[in-house]
C-alpha cells in the first residue's frame, strides 16, 4: 500500500521546500487510487474499510451474543447496553413495543454498521470515514427509503398510500393542492435525499476539518514552521475529540430518522 | 508525487461528489446485508432468548424472596406472641406464688398463735390442777396434822370421821376466809 493509496495527499512537501506548496485538502482528498483492480472494477480504501465494518460489527456482537449466558459477561454486557440503547432509545420510542419489534434487528444492524464506518475517520491508519463517501449512505438510505414506500402501500393500499404521502385533507381547502405538491415532494425526493446527504456531509465536512488541521500541521513541519505546526496538531486533536461524537449523533439521527419514516408509513391517516 | 501528478490527481476528481460510483455502493449493500443477516438470524434472537430468560428467572426469584419475606414475617409474628404469652404466664406465677406465700405466711401464723394459745392454755390447767392437787394434799396433812395435834392436846380421839371432817372444813374455811380479807385488804390499800 502506498501514500496514493492511502493517504491522498504529498508527503515529501513543506513549508521553505522550494517547488511545491500548501496542498489543501478538498474533493481529491475522498479519491483513492484503487488497491487493486478485479475485472475491471476499482476496489479501493473506502470499500475495505466497510467491509472492514462489516467485519468489526459481526465479531463484536458474536463475541459479546454468540455465547449469551443469563449472567452476562463484560462484552456480552457492553453489547446488551448497545442493543438496548438502540431498542428502547429508538425503536420503541418511534413505533412502540408491539409494531417496533419486527424493526429492531434491522434498526440496531444499522446503527452499528452506521457508526462503525463513521468510526473508521478517527481510527490510526485507516483515519477515513466510509460515510463521507456518498455511496455508502444512499445505499443505505435507499434500504430505508425502500422499506418505507413498500410498508406505506402495504399498509394503506394504493389510493391510502397516496393519500398518505400527499398528506391529503380536505380541511385545508384551496392550499391543499400547494401542499399536495409539496408534501409529495418531501416524502418521495427530499426525505431520502437529505437523509443520506446530512449523514455524507456531516463526515465530510468532520474529515475535511480534521484533514486541514492534520497536513498542515505536516506542511508547516519545517524550521519556524513548528510553532505553527504545534497549534495546527492541537487543533487536529480537538477536532478528533469532536468527530468522535459527530459520528456517534449521526449514527443516532440516521436510525432516528429511519424509524421516524417507517413510523410516517405505518401511522393513520388524518 | 509533484505537482504534475497533483494535477492529474485533480483532473481524476468527479465532477459530483454525490452521484455515487456503482461499485461503491453495491459493497456497501453488500457489507450492510451480511451484518443484518447475520445478527437478525443468529445473534438477537440469541440475545432475545436469554434477555427472556433472565427476566422470568428474576421473576421466579422475586416471588421466591416474597415467599420468604412473607413467611419470615409469619414466624416474627408467631415469636412475638408466644413472647408474649410467656411473659403473661410468668407474670400469672409470679402473682400466684406472691398470693401463695402471703396465705401460707397467715396460716403459719395462725397456726403459731394457736399452739402458744395451746400451751399456755394447758400450760394454765397443768398449774391449776397441780394446785388443785397441792391444795388437797394440804388439806389432808393439815387436817391430820391438825387432829393429832389436837388429840395430842386434848387427850381426846376424834375419830368420828364426820366430827372430824366438819372440825377441818371449819378450820380450813376460816384460814380462807382469813387470807380473803387479807387480800381484800391488800387490794383495798
Amino acid at each position: 500500500m502506498s501514500a496514493e493509496t492511502m493517504l491522498a495527499f504529498d508527503t515529501q512537501c513543506h513549508l521553505f521546500i522550494p517547488g511545491c506548496g500548501f496542498e489543501a485538502p478538498g474533493l481529491h482528498s475522498f479519491v483513492f487510487e484503487p488497491l487493486f483492480t478485479i475485472g475491471g472494477y476499482e476496489f479501493n480504501k473506502p470499500m475495505l474499510l466497510a467491509l472492514l465494518s462489516t467485519v468489526v460489527v459481526v465479531w463484536f456482537f458474536w463475541a459479546a451474543f454468540g455465547r449469551a449466558k443469563v449472567v452476562p459477561g463484560k462484552l456480552q454486557m457492553v453489547g446488551e447496553a448497545g442493543y438496548d440503547f438502540v431498542r428502547r432509545g429508538l425503536v420503541y420510542d418511534a413505533l412502540g413495543k408491539k409494531e417496533g419489534d419486527k424493526y429492531v434487528p434491522f434498526m440496531v444492524s444499522l446503527f452499528f454498521f452506521v457508526w462503525i464506518m463513521n468510526l473508521w475517520s478517527i481510527i490510526p491508519l485507516a483515519a477515513f470515514p466510509v460515510t463521507s463517501v456518498i455511496s455508502f449512505p444512499i445505499g443505505l438510505a435507499l434500504i430505508v427509503y425502500i422499506i418505507w414506500m413498500s410498508l406505506t402501500f402495504k399498509k394503506h393500499g394504493f389510493v391510502g398510500a397516496w393519500k398518505n404521502l400527499s398528506g391529503y385533507d380536505k380541511s385545508l381547502g384551496w392550499v391543499l393542492p400547494l401542499i399536495m405538491v409539496l408534501e409529495l415532494l418531501q416524502h418521495l425526493i427530499i426525505r431520502p435525499f437529505t437523509h443520506a446527504v446530512r449523514l455524507f456531509a456531516n463526515m465530510f465536512a468532520g474529515h475535511m476539518l480534521i484533514l486541514m488541521f492534520t497536513i498542515g500541521s505536516w506542511y508547516l513541519l519545517n524550521g519556524i514552521g513548528v510553532v505553527y505546526a504545534g497549534a495546527s496538531f492541537v487543533m487536529t486533536v480537538v477536532m478528533t475529540a469532536f468527530e468522535l461524537f459527530i459520528q456517534a449523533v449521526q449514527a443516532y439521527i440516521f436510525v432516528l430518522l429511519a424509524c421516524n419514516y417507517i413510523q410516517g408509513a405505518l401511522a393513520e391517516n388524518h | 508525487m509533484n505537482a504534475d501528478a497533483l494535477v492529474n490527481m485533480a483532473v481524476e476528481v468527479p465532477e459530483n461528489p454525490l452521484i455515487p460510483p456503482i461499485p461503491e455502493l453495491v459493497i456497501g449493500l453488500v457489507a450492510f446485508f451480511i451484518v443484518f443477516a447475520i445478527l437478525a438470524k443468529k445473534l438477537l434472537p440469541n440475545i432475545n432468548r436469554v434477555l427472556e430468560e433472565r427476566r422470568s428467572q428474576i421473576e421466579g426469584r422475586m416471588e421466591e424472596a416474597e415467599a420468604l419475606q412473607a413467611e419470615a414475617q409469619q414466624v416474627l409474628a408467631d415469636y412475638r406472641a408466644q413472647l408474649a404469652d410467656a411473659r403473661h404466664e410468668a407474670a400469672r406465677l409470679r402473682q400466684e406464688a406472691q398470693e401463695q406465700g402471703a396465705t401460707l405466711i397467715a396460716e403459719m401464723r395462725a397456726e403459731g398463735q394457736r399452739q402458744r394459745e395451746e400451751i399456755i392454755a394447758a400450760g394454765h390447767a397443768q398449774i391449776a390442777a397441780d394446785r388443785k392437787a397441792a391444795a388437797q394434799s394440804l388439806r389432808q396433812d393439815v387436817g391430820k396434822l391438825a387432829t393429832d395435834l389436837a388429840g395430842k392436846l386434848v387427850g381426846e380421839s376424834l375419830e368420828d370421821a364426820a366430827r372430824q371432817s366438819r372440825t377441818i372444813d371449819r378450820f380450813l374455811d376460816e384460814i380462807e376466809a382469813q387470807a380473803a380479807d387479807t387480800t381484800k385488804a391488800e387490794a383495798g390499800r
